[in-house]
């Protein structure tokens, strides 16, 4: 008993300690995120230290879990008792959503004061307005369509990196026959459609990408582009590990570093598990858009929404997060770390890795033409219900080897028009 | 003692006796006015509203209902339920009363053995699903383990099977719960007559008949609280599905708890998923009121 | 009853051990393989199988998960404890008037109160916030452990009012004539002979509230929150890298408590239920 006695006071102490050094009240900001792993975690620290040494109270709340599905119900729960937090990781339509309850606060003194206008992609800022005031910050741009290889597994088996679809399935075929698994997937939700997004890219390209997912147009959904994506999902399934259902993502990234498998399709968070594993960029391992998707980019924002609050010292901390989560030093160390796009516009990009170099570059080049586009799996293009709609098509249709293209057509538009 | 004189005595007094009783239960009984009906009141609005991303009270009529009626994977969800509700509270008693009859056979080191059974029900499933899910996973678990172990034609690829999931979700949820089912028979055995087994015994009843026809009826509320225990669990099976599948593949191993919180809280239908609990309460108004009523007026008489 | 006697070497009373025991062993594989798991590095994880010895037994998943859940540890007490006490009590008294001060519309009550157990935890999320918002007790740890005794109770007066069902009504009859009131008969009388049944109400409460994951993520806040969030994060981060040994230990040293109730007070329990709580 005087053991468990003793690890009962040192608990304790351990407690009390770093609660006892919280400095007087000058004002406190709480933040409810899913940035929980060692990576992101660590860049969190950049900006809590940021906020602590200009004088305020950083309090954390990290929810992780389903992509930020349990964060958000821990957000509504908040919300509906009357005591959100400072603020909130969240994605693009949602914030127009939170927008509309009347729940933001307006960060324009901060956006102007710090030139936000000139910072940030003139064609996103929509995202971060709501009612044409900055209610959010954004953090990051994560880009979706990527094609990951190893390209030890593609020598060995003598497969040529893809650079259109044709190419993709040929090269699958070469990893095939030599043994290898061709693609590294976990059967996720959200996995599988980041799939299909990509395939949708590429068959439809950008313009049609938009019209499917964006302005969700019956034609183009049950259209025979469509139909040819499906097919190609279909495809695809086939050079799949059959046992993938439930995998996470990093294992199945695992595969490809461990040079089980020949490549995964992902975004741009896989080169935190290369970066992990010691291996570099451009020579370990190769990063190259989606085929097909050459020039376009399919992006995913990270953003906090700011709360509104009523203690006016608390509101100088929640200023001043909105501030320093733009500044260089976060911007650098967070998205060293998540593997992301600095949503800054005029760093400097030779401390970033070569596929983040890359990922800059078209990202410029999409930003002039149609080819920026959010990303459907990654909540960015729709309302979570048409999302959710087109995830249980998506995933039920590539469990089903069996599965009719045409009809996943069909279901998939009407899924849509049922969750509207 | 005279009652009129002690009543005459201690008047208000008395009064305050026996209301004390109801003033006791009065706070109870506010908590289940709010906490639980008032609640259910509030989701039973909802149901009917367009909320999406968060309530709001603009009338929808049955709309939310037959939304949820015509949507494919709420019926995926509730024959999930219907089966694995089956399976995992048939499995779990036979399991349950198997191991309690042969636990009561004077078994050396009882206690030890019975703290084996029991001590899945002390985890939760945030934490063994994870080891389910390896246990269960084709390439990495048992799978895997027999073929490496010699036993080349094996194959268990259940829980990557559209078809079969949901008994993966039984075998993790019996292997919970069945321990607590044993203990809860092996006090209602410790609790039967031995005088009544031995005269059995004397009529040359063998000893698998007397349980079968003598103990095994009369631990009837055994039966009850086991019954109770395991439908409250499998109905609100959600820990177990999200850590396990979260509904994979596809949607093949959804069930109704599962789909009623992605709805509300992750797909922004909120009316929706309002719907879906209030047809879940109603089907367990259905199955269960009958069942709770007979066996409480049974034991009015006592 | 175990009156009956059996030769200890009969094939049947060899059958009855086998069974018995090839139980254990599949009761037992989760807790080996997370046990094996936690001791192993990440690279032996990737190579070995799930019930290989560990290569080497390197106890970094153990430092490194207390790194990260330790902390909270402390706060799961804070919020289990008054909670488990504060639900047993009042369902203890809940229980007594249930079984001894019957009046019109009690039995009602328990109906209302069984069929609230049915009730899905996720629907009163929202509802739940609202009330403690009004009540100033949103994201407190105080708000959190009156909606674990709220949602606790069906359960505890359960238990205590079909334990006193079988406590003879006479007992109380009598002890009324002689002029004991309604507290004096519950803490001389009832009280000292409910020592089983507080037994497995304590160890039923604290396990459901130490593990509760859903109430404690949405009504605790920040630093307060309890182990079990904590240990979601670690598990269910979806991006980096995952190191499994860290992800098991974690787990252990969240379960811990729980299964040390059930191993030290496993014995209470099992007389708990016997002693009356099973008895519809």
């Amino acid at each position: 008993m005087n053991a468990i006695t003793r690890l009962a006071t040192a608990v304790s102490l351990a407690c009390a300690l770093p609660l006892s050094a919280v400095a007087a009240d000058n004002g406190t900001v709480e933040v409810l995120h899913w940035w929980t792993s060692g990576g992101e975690a660590a860049a969190v620290q950049t900006l809590k230290q940021q906020i602590e040494k200009d004088g305020f109270t950083w309090k954390d709340n990290a929810v992780a879990g389903g992509g930020g599905a349990a964060a958000m119900t821990v957000l509504k729960s908040r919300a509906v008792a009357g005591n959100p937090p400072a603020a909130a990781q969240i994605k693009g339509p949602d914030i127009q959503e939170w927008g509309a309850l009347g729940l933001l606060t307006e960060l324009d003194e901060v956006a102007s004061a710090n030139h936000w206008d000139q910072l940030l992609p003139a064609k996103l800022t929509p995202i971060w307005k709501y009612d044409g005031h900055y209610v959010a910050v954004p953090v990051n741009i994560h880009r979706v369509n990527w094609l990951w290889i190893n390209p030890q597994v593609f020598e060995k088996a003598g497969a040529k990196v893809p650079e259109t679809l044709d190419e993709l399935f040929a090269a699958a075929d070469k990893l095939k026959a030599a043994g290898f698994q061709p693609l590294a997937h976990g059967g996720q939700p959200w996995q599988d459609s980041t799939v299909f997004e990509s395939l949708v890219l590429s068959v439809l390209g950008p313009q049609g990408y938009h019209k499917a997912f964006v302005e969700l147009d019956e034609q183009t959904l049950t259209g025979a582009k469509m139909i040819e994506t499906f097919q190609a999902l279909q495809r695809l399934a086939g050079y799949m590990d059959p046992n993938r259902a439930g995998r996470d993502w990093n294992i199945a990234a695992a595969e490809v570093i461990t040079g089980k498998a020949g490549m995964q399709i992902m975004g741009d968070w896989a080169k935190s598990e290369w970066t992990a594993a010691h291996k570099v960029a451009g020579s370990d391992y190769q990063c190259v858009p989606f085929p097909g998707t050459q020039g376009s980019f399919t992006y995913n924002i990270d953003s906090l929404a700011m709360f509104k609050l009523s203690n006016a010292n608390d509101i100088k901390a929640q200023n001043d997060l909105a501030k320093v989560a733009l500044e260089k030093p976060f911007q650098t160390a967070f998205n060293q770390n998540k593997g992301s796009l600095p949503v800054r516009q005029d760093m400097d990009m030779s401390q970033f890795d070569a596929c983040t170099q890359r990922s800059a570059k078209d990202f410029a080049e999409a930003s002039k033409g149609d080819g920026l586009q959010p990303s459907m799996a990654h909540n960015m293009a729709s309302s979570l219900a048409v999302q959710g709609a087109i995830f249980d098509v998506v995933s039920n249709f590539l469990n089903d080897p069996k599965a009719d293209p045409a009809k996943a057509a069909k279901q998939l538009s009407a899924a849509i028009k049922a969750s509207r | 003692m005279n009652t009129a004189t002690a009543r005459l005595r201690a008047s208000p007094l008395d009064a305050l006796q026996r209301w004390l009783p109801k003033l006791v239960l009065a706070p109870s009984m506010l908590i289940v006015l709010v906490g639980f009906y008032g609640y259910i009141g509030w989701t039973l609005v909802l149901s009917f509203t367009q909320s999406t991303f968060m309530p709001n009270y603009r009338w929808a009529g049955l709309t939310q209902y037959l939304k949820l009626l015509d949507n494919d994977r709420w019926w995926v969800a509730s024959k999930n339920l219907a089966v694995f509700g089956g399976l995992f509270i048939g499995i779990s008693l036979v399991l349950g009363v198997l191991l309690a009859v042969l636990l009561d056979q004077r078994i050396r080191r009882e206690g030890f053995i019975r703290t084996i059974y029991l001590y899945p029900m002390a985890l939760s499933m945030i934490v063994t699903g994870t080891a389910w899910k390896w246990l269960l996973n084709p390439g990495l678990g048992l799978d895997k383990l027999l073929r490496d172990w010699g036993w080349e034609g094996f194959r268990f690829d259940w829980l990557v099977d559209p078809e079969r999931v949901v008994y993966c979700l039984v075998i993790a949820a019996v292997w919970q719960a069945s321990g607590f089912v044993m203990a809860l028979f092996l006090a209602g055995l410790r609790g039967v007559d031995p005088s009544i087994i031995r005269a059995a015994q004397v009529d040359g009843a063998s000893l698998p008949r007397i349980y079968l026809r003598i103990v095994l009826p009369s631990l009837r509320p055994v039966f009850f609280s086991a019954v109770m225990i395991l439908a409250h669990i499998a109905i609100k099976s959600f820990d177990l599905v999200a850590a396990m599948t979260a509904g994979g593949p596809g949607y093949a191993s959804d069930l109704p708890a599962m789909f009623m919180y992605s709805f509300t809280f992750s797909r922004g239908q909120m009316g929706m998923g309002s719907a879906s609990a209030i047809l879940m309460l109603g089907a367990i108004l259905a199955i269960l009121v009958p069942y709770l009523y007979s066996e409480l007026r049974n034991k009015r008489h006592e | 009853m175990n009156s009956h006697r059996l030769r200890w070497f009969s094939p049947s009373r060899l059958a009855i051990h086998g069974t018995l025991l090839v139980a254990c062993a599949v009761y037992l594989i989760p807790l080996l393989v997370m046990l094996l798991t936690s001791f192993k590095s990440p690279d032996d994880i990737r190579t070995g199988n799930l019930l290989s010895w560990p290569e080497v037994v390197t106890g970094i998943g153990w430092f490194k998960a207390w790194d990260s859940v330790g902390g909270y540890f402390w706060n799961s007490v804070k919020i289990t404890v008054p909670a488990v006490l504060a639900s047993t009590l009042i369902g203890a008294l809940n229980g007594y008037v249930l079984s001894m001060w019957r009046f019109r519309g009690s039995q009602l009550f328990f109906g209302l109160l069984l069929f609230g157990c049915f009730l899905p935890f996720q629907t009163v999320l929202l509802p739940a916030s609202f009330t403690l918002g009004k009540l100033g007790l949103a994201s407190t740890t105080t708000g959190l452990v009156l909606v674990h005794i709220v949602y606790g109770l069906a359960f505890t007066t359960l238990f205590f009012r079909n334990y006193y069902c079988s406590v003879p009504q006479a007992l109380v009859q009598a002890a009324r004539l002689d002029g004991a009131g309604f507290f004096t008969i519950f803490g001389r009388i009832l009280l000292p002979m409910s020592l089983p049944i507080i037994m497995v109400c304590l160890i039923w409460q604290f396990t459901q509230i130490w593990n509760d994951f859903l109430f404690g993520v949405v009504f605790a806040s920040g630093d307060a929150q309890p182990i079990t969030v904590a240990l979601n994060n670690l598990v269910n981060t979806s991006t980096g890298v995952k190191e499994y040994n860290v992800d098991m230990a974690a787990a252990m040293i969240a379960g811990l408590p729980t299964l040390l109730v059930y191993v030290v007070a496993g014995k209470y329990f099992l007389r708990g239920l016997t002693a009356g709580a099973v008895k519809g």
